[in-house]
C-alpha cells in the first residue's frame, strides 16, 4: 500500500491532518481558536474622531497659565492675559523686566513670541509655531489612544482593541459587553476627557453674560449638579489635571458622601501650596471638563498635594477616578460610528448561517456525487479538507470571522468545487474520445489547469481589492475568500489529483460509470 | 449522471443579435430604475440610526410608533424578518457626534410599557462616515476592475480583457438594476456581494475564453462564429454545473441566512443568474464586436510557441554542452 503513495497524496494527507488538528481547537474553546467578531458574538465596535483643533486650545491654555504662574515667582507683572484659539497676548506693565521674561518665555518650546513695545509697556502676542501646531495635534490622537487602551485595561474588560484609523480617527472594538448599563458606563469613560482643573472663583464681579465675564479675564461655567447655576471664574486655571499622579476613590470623612482622593505631583503639589496659601477665605472650584463639582473655601494652606472631589454616585467615581487616573484625553472625541450587538443578535447569526452553511454543504456534496459517482465522492472529500483548513488558517492568523466572513465561506463550499467541475469534465472528455482512463485522468488534470488558474487568480484580485478598500466586517468576508481560494487550489486540484493517482496505481478497475458516465 | 449532450454543438452565435438586445434592454430598464427608482441605501453609507428590538410578543405597529413618537419623531418602524422584530430608524441628527448618549436604554425605556423588550442592535453611522464608506466602495470597485484588466491583457489579449471586462460591466449594471428594482437595501454587504459578483462572473467568462484560446490553436475551424460556438457549447455544462452548486448555496443563505444578510444573498442570487447568462451569450460574441481575427491571434500564439521551444532548444543544447 506504501508503495503506492505519491507527493500529491502525501501534501493533501498532512494539509488534512493540519486542518483537523487546528480546527479542533476552535470548537473546543482553546487557543488557538477562530475569533467571533463582533457582530457573532455580541459587543460594541466604536469610530470615534479627535478634534485635534481642541488640544491646541488647551496648549495655549496651559502656556497661559505657565506664564501667569512664572511672572507671579518672578514678580513680573503682567495684564490683559488672554487667550484665543490659537494665540494668547498679555501686556507686560514694566518694559524694563522684558529681558527678564524673555529668559523665562525661552524656557517654552515651540512658540513664536511678537513684542510691540508700547508707552512703557511691551504687548507680548504668542503664537505656536506650524510644526507645533502639527506635533500637538499628532501628539493628540496618540495620546487619546494610549489614554483609551489604559482607562479600559484598568476597567478591566476582556480584549479590547483600541487602533489608529486614518488621521485623526479611533476605533475602538469591545467584545463581550452585555449589558446596557455596561456599555453606557464604558461610553462614558471612553469619552470623557477628564479634564480637571482648578481654578479661583471671583466673587467680586457680578458678571450675566460670557462677554461680560471675559471683560474681567474671567470665565463662566456651571455648576455639574445644577447646570442653570454659574460660576463666575479667574482665568487661567490655578492647576491642571496633567499633575495629577493618583486618583482613588473613598468617602468623606463628614457627610459619608462617595469622593475621588486626588494627589499631585511635586510641580503640582507646590503650586496647590503656594494658591491655597495666598488665598486663604477664598473659594476654590474644581472643575472637571467644564463643570463645577464643588468650590470649597481654603481654610489653610493645603500642603502635601493632595484633594478630594465629591461626587454624585460611587460607580460616577469608579469611572472619574479611572479617567482622571489614566490622564485626561488632550482633545475631546466624537462619535462618529457606533455598532452594537445583542449577544442574543450574534448567536442568532451564528445559528442562521451554520443553517444556511450545512444545508448548502449537504446540497453540494450530494449534488457531486450524484452527478459524478465515484470522482464527486473524491470531490466531496477535498471539500470538507477545504473547510477544515479554512478554519485551521484562520485560527492561526487569529483571524476574526463575521457575518459576512461565514457568507464567505458558505460561498466557497460554492466555488471551490468549480474546479472539480471543471477537471471532471474534461476528463470526461477524454474518456469519449477513446483515451484510457488513466491518460484521461492525467490529461484531464493538464487540459483543466489554465482555466481553474485563471479563473481563481480573477477571484483573487477581487478579495484583494475588497481588504484593501473594505471595513470592518468586510474585511473579514475578503478574508475568508482569498482562504477559501487558495485553501480550494490546494484540495481540490492538488488533493483530488493524488487520490486519483494512488487509486490508478493500485490497479483498481475504474470503468467511466467511476466518473458518473453512462458505461 | 450526464445532462447535457456532449457531442453536440449548440448554435449560440447565429442567435447573437437576439441575446445582446436582451441584454441591451436589460441594461436600459436597470439605468433607468436607478435614475428613476434610486437606490435604498442603508444608513452604512448615507449615514443614520438603526435600533433594531426584539419583542417577546407581537406588539402593533402603531403602539410602537406612538411611544417612539414621544420623543424621536419621524423615525420610521417596520418589522424585519419576523413580526416580533422591529427595526427603527431615524435621522443620526437626533444624537450626532455626542459620545454619550445612550439610544438603546433610551428606546428600551420607551418600549418597556408595550411588553418585554429586548435591544438587539444599535447602529449609529456619521454621515461623514458614510460618504467615506462609499468612497472606498467606489475605490475598491475601480481596484479591482484595473487589476483584473491587466491580468487578462496579460494571460489573453487586450480584446478579451474588454470583452470580459464589458461582460463584467453588464452582470454589475444589471444587478444593481435588480437591487434598486426590488428596493433592496444597500448596505456594505451588498458591495461585498457585488465585488464578489465580479470576481465571479470573470471566473466564468474566463474558463470559456480559455477554451476558445485551446481551441484556436487545437482546432482546424477557421471561422471565429462557429469556433465560439464549440468552446461555448464544450464548456456548457461546466458552466451550468458550477452555476448551480453556487446559486444552491446563496439560496440556502438567502432562505435561512437570516434578514441581516439578505441584502447581501439576493444580490449574489441575481449575479449569480446574470453572470451565467452573460458567459454563455454575451461574453464570446463581444469578441466579434471588438474585431478579433483568429489568424492574427493564432500566429500570435504559435510564435509565442516557437519561441519557447527555441529557448527550451538552446537550454537543452547547452545542458549538452554543443555551445
Amino acid at each position: 500500500m506504501m508503495k503506492n503513495l505519491n507527493y500529491r497524496l502525501v501534501i493533501f494527507i498532512l494539509a488534512t491532518i493540519f486542518g483537523i488538528a487546528f480546527t479542533i481547537p476552535s470548537f473546543l474553546g482553546k487557543n488557538p481558536k477562530v475569533n467571533l467578531g463582533l457582530d457573532l458574538q455580541g459587543g460594541m465596535y466604536l469610530v470615534l474622531g479627535v478634534k485635534s483643533e481642541d488640544a491646541v486650545k488647551n496648549r495655549i491654555k496651559s502656556i497661559a497659565s505657565t506664564i501667569k504662574y512664572l511672572s507671579d515667582k518672578k514678580d513680573l507683572f503682567i495684564d490683559r492675559l488672554k487667550t484665543s484659539n490659537n494665540a494668547l497676548s498679555f501686556e507686560l506693565i514694566d518694559k524694563d523686566d522684558a529681558p527678564k521674561m524673555d529668559a523665562e518665555l525661552k524656557k517654552i518650546r515651540g512658540i513664536e513670541i511678537k513684542k510691540i513695545p508700547e508707552k512703557g509697556i511691551v504687548i507680548y502676542k504668542i503664537a505656536l509655531t506650524k510644526e507645533s501646531i502639527i506635533k500637538t495635534k499628532e501628539n493628540a490622537i496618540k495620546q487619546a489612544i494610549q489614554t483609551i487602551r489604559s482607562r479600559l485595561d484598568a476597567f478591566g474588560l476582556a480584549d479590547p482593541s483600541v487602533t489608529q484609523q486614518g488621521k485623526d480617527k479611533i476605533v475602538v472594538e469591545l467584545p463581550g459587553i452585555k449589558t446596557q448599563k455596561e456599555k453606557n458606563n464604558i461610553k462614558k469613560l471612553i469619552s470623557s476627557a477628564a479634564h480637571l482643573e482648578l481654578y479661583l472663583v471671583d466673587n467680586e464681579h457680578r458678571v450675566t453674560n460670557p462677554a461680560e465675564a471675559a471683560k474681567y479675564g474671567d470665565i463662566m461655567l456651571p455648576d455639574k449638579n445644577n447646570p442653570k447655576r454659574m460660576w463666575l471664574l479667574k482665568t487661567p486655571p490655578v492647576l491642571d489635571g496633567s499633575m495629577i499622579t493618583d486618583a482613588t476613590v473613598g468617602f468623606t470623612q463628614k457627610t459619608n458622601q462617595p469622593a475621588i482622593f486626588f494627589t499631585l505631583n511635586s510641580q503640582g503639589a507646590a503650586i496647590f501650596g503656594d494658591v491655597t496659601g495666598k488665598n486663604v477665605g477664598k473659594q476654590l472650584a474644581i472643575v472637571v471638563d467644564n463643570k463645577v463639582y464643588s468650590a470649597p473655601t481654603i481654610q489653610e494652606r493645603i500642603g502635601g498635594g493632595s484633594g478630594q472631589i465629591t461626587v454624585g454616585s460611587t460607580d460616577e467615581a469608579h469611572i472619574l477616578a479611572i479617567a482622571l487616573r489614566s490622564g485626561s484625553l488632550p482633545a475631546p472625541v466624537v462619535l462618529l460610528e457606533q455598532r452594537s450587538v445583542g449577544a442574543s443578535l450574534g448567536a442568532d447569526s451564528i445559528r442562521k448561517s451554520m443553517i444556511a452553511l450545512i444545508t448548502g454543504f449537504v446540497i453540494v456534496v450530494i449534488f457531486m456525487a450524484w452527478y459524478y459517482g465515484f470522482s464527486g465522492i473524491i470531490a466531496d472529500i477535498a471539500l470538507v479538507t477545504n473547510l477544515f483548513l479554512i478554519t485551521a488558517v484562520m485560527a492561526l492568523f487569529g483571524a476574526t470571522l463575521t457575518l459576512p466572513g461565514m457568507a464567505g465561506i458558505v460561498l466557497t463550499v460554492g466555488m471551490s468545487v468549480d474546479a472539480n467541475v471543471i477537471i471532471n469534465e474534461r476528463i470526461r472528455e477524454l474518456i469519449r474520445e477513446g483515451k484510457s482512463i488513466k491518460q484521461a485522468i492525467e490529461g484531464g488534470y493538464k487540459n483543466a489547469m489554465s482555466a481553474i488558474l485563471d479563473s481563481n487568480i480573477t477571484t483573487l484580485i477581487a478579495a484583494i481589492a475588497l481588504f484593501a478598500y473594505g471595513s470592518g466586517t468586510i474585511k473579514g468576508f475578503a478574508l475568508t475568500m482569498a482562504i477559501g481560494i487558495l485553501a480550494s487550489m490546494l484540495t481540490a486540484i492538488l488533493g483530488t489529483h493524488g487520490i486519483w493517482q494512488y487509486i490508478v496505481a493500485g490497479n483498481k478497475k475504474l470503468t467511466p460509470k467511476s466518473f458518473g458516465m453512462k458505461a | 449522471m450526464e445532462l447535457f449532450s456532449q457531442n453536440k454543438i449548440y448554435n449560440f452565435m447565429s442567435k447573437r443579435n437576439i441575446f445582446i438586445s436582451i441584454s441591451l434592454t436589460l441594461i436600459a430598464l436597470s439605468i433607468a430604475s436607478m435614475i428613476f427608482k434610486g437606490f435604498n441605501w442603508g444608513i452604512d453609507f448615507k449615514g443614520g440610526i438603526e435600533v433594531q428590538v426584539q419583542f417577546q410578543k407581537v406588539v402593533p405597529i402603531s403602539d410602537i410608533r406612538k411611544q417612539i413618537y414621544k420623543k424621536f419623531n419621524g423615525a420610521s418602524i417596520t418589522t424585519f424578518g419576523k413580526k416580533n422584530e422591529i427595526l427603527i430608524r431615524m435621522s443620526v441628527k437626533k444624537v450626532s457626534g455626542d459620545v454619550q448618549k445612550d439610544l438603546g436604554t433610551e428606546v428600551k425605556k420607551l418600549l418597556s410599557p408595550l411588553g418585554n423588550v429586548t435591544i438587539r442592535r444599535v447602529d449609529i453611522i456619521g454621515s461623514k462616515v458614510g460618504s467615506e464608506l462609499r468612497d472606498n466602495g467606489i475605490k475598491a470597485l475601480i481596484f479591482a476592475i484595473i487589476g483584473i484588466l491587466i491580468y487578462v491583457a496579460f494571460r489573453f489579449e487586450w480584446r478579451f480583457a474588454l470583452a470580459s471586462v464589458l461582460a463584467l460591466c453588464h452582470d454589475t449594471i444589471i444587478s444593481l438594476g435588480a437591487v434598486s428594482f426590488f428596493h433592496v437595501e444597500v448596505n456594505l454587504d451588498v458591495l461585498a456581494a457585488i465585488l464578489t459578483l465580479m470576481g465571479y462572473s470573470l471566473n466564468d467568462t474566463i474558463v470559456v475564453f480559455d477554451r476558445i484560446r485551446e481551441q484556436i490553436i487545437g482546432s482546424k475551424v477557421r471561422d471565429l462564429p462557429s469556433l465560439i460556438n464549440e468552446a461555448v457549447s464544450k464548456t456548457l455544462s461546466r458552466t451550468v454545473l458550477t452555476s448551480l452548486t453556487t446559486f444552491f448555496v446563496m439560496s440556502t443563505l438567502f432562505l435561512f441566512g437570516g434578514e441581516i444578510i439578505r441584502p447581501f444573498s439576493f444580490t449574489m442570487l441575481v449575479g449569480i443568474i446574470v453572470g451565467t447568462y452573460s458567459s454563455i451569450f454575451i461574453a464570446s460574441p463581444l469578441l466579434i464586436w471588438l474585431g478579433f481575427k483568429i489568424d492574427d491571434y493564432r500566429k500570435k500564439l504559435l510564435d509565442k510557441e516557437k519561441r519557447k521551444r527555441e529557448k527550451e532548444k538552446m537550454r537543452q543544447m547547452y545542458k549538452g554542452g554543443v555551445v
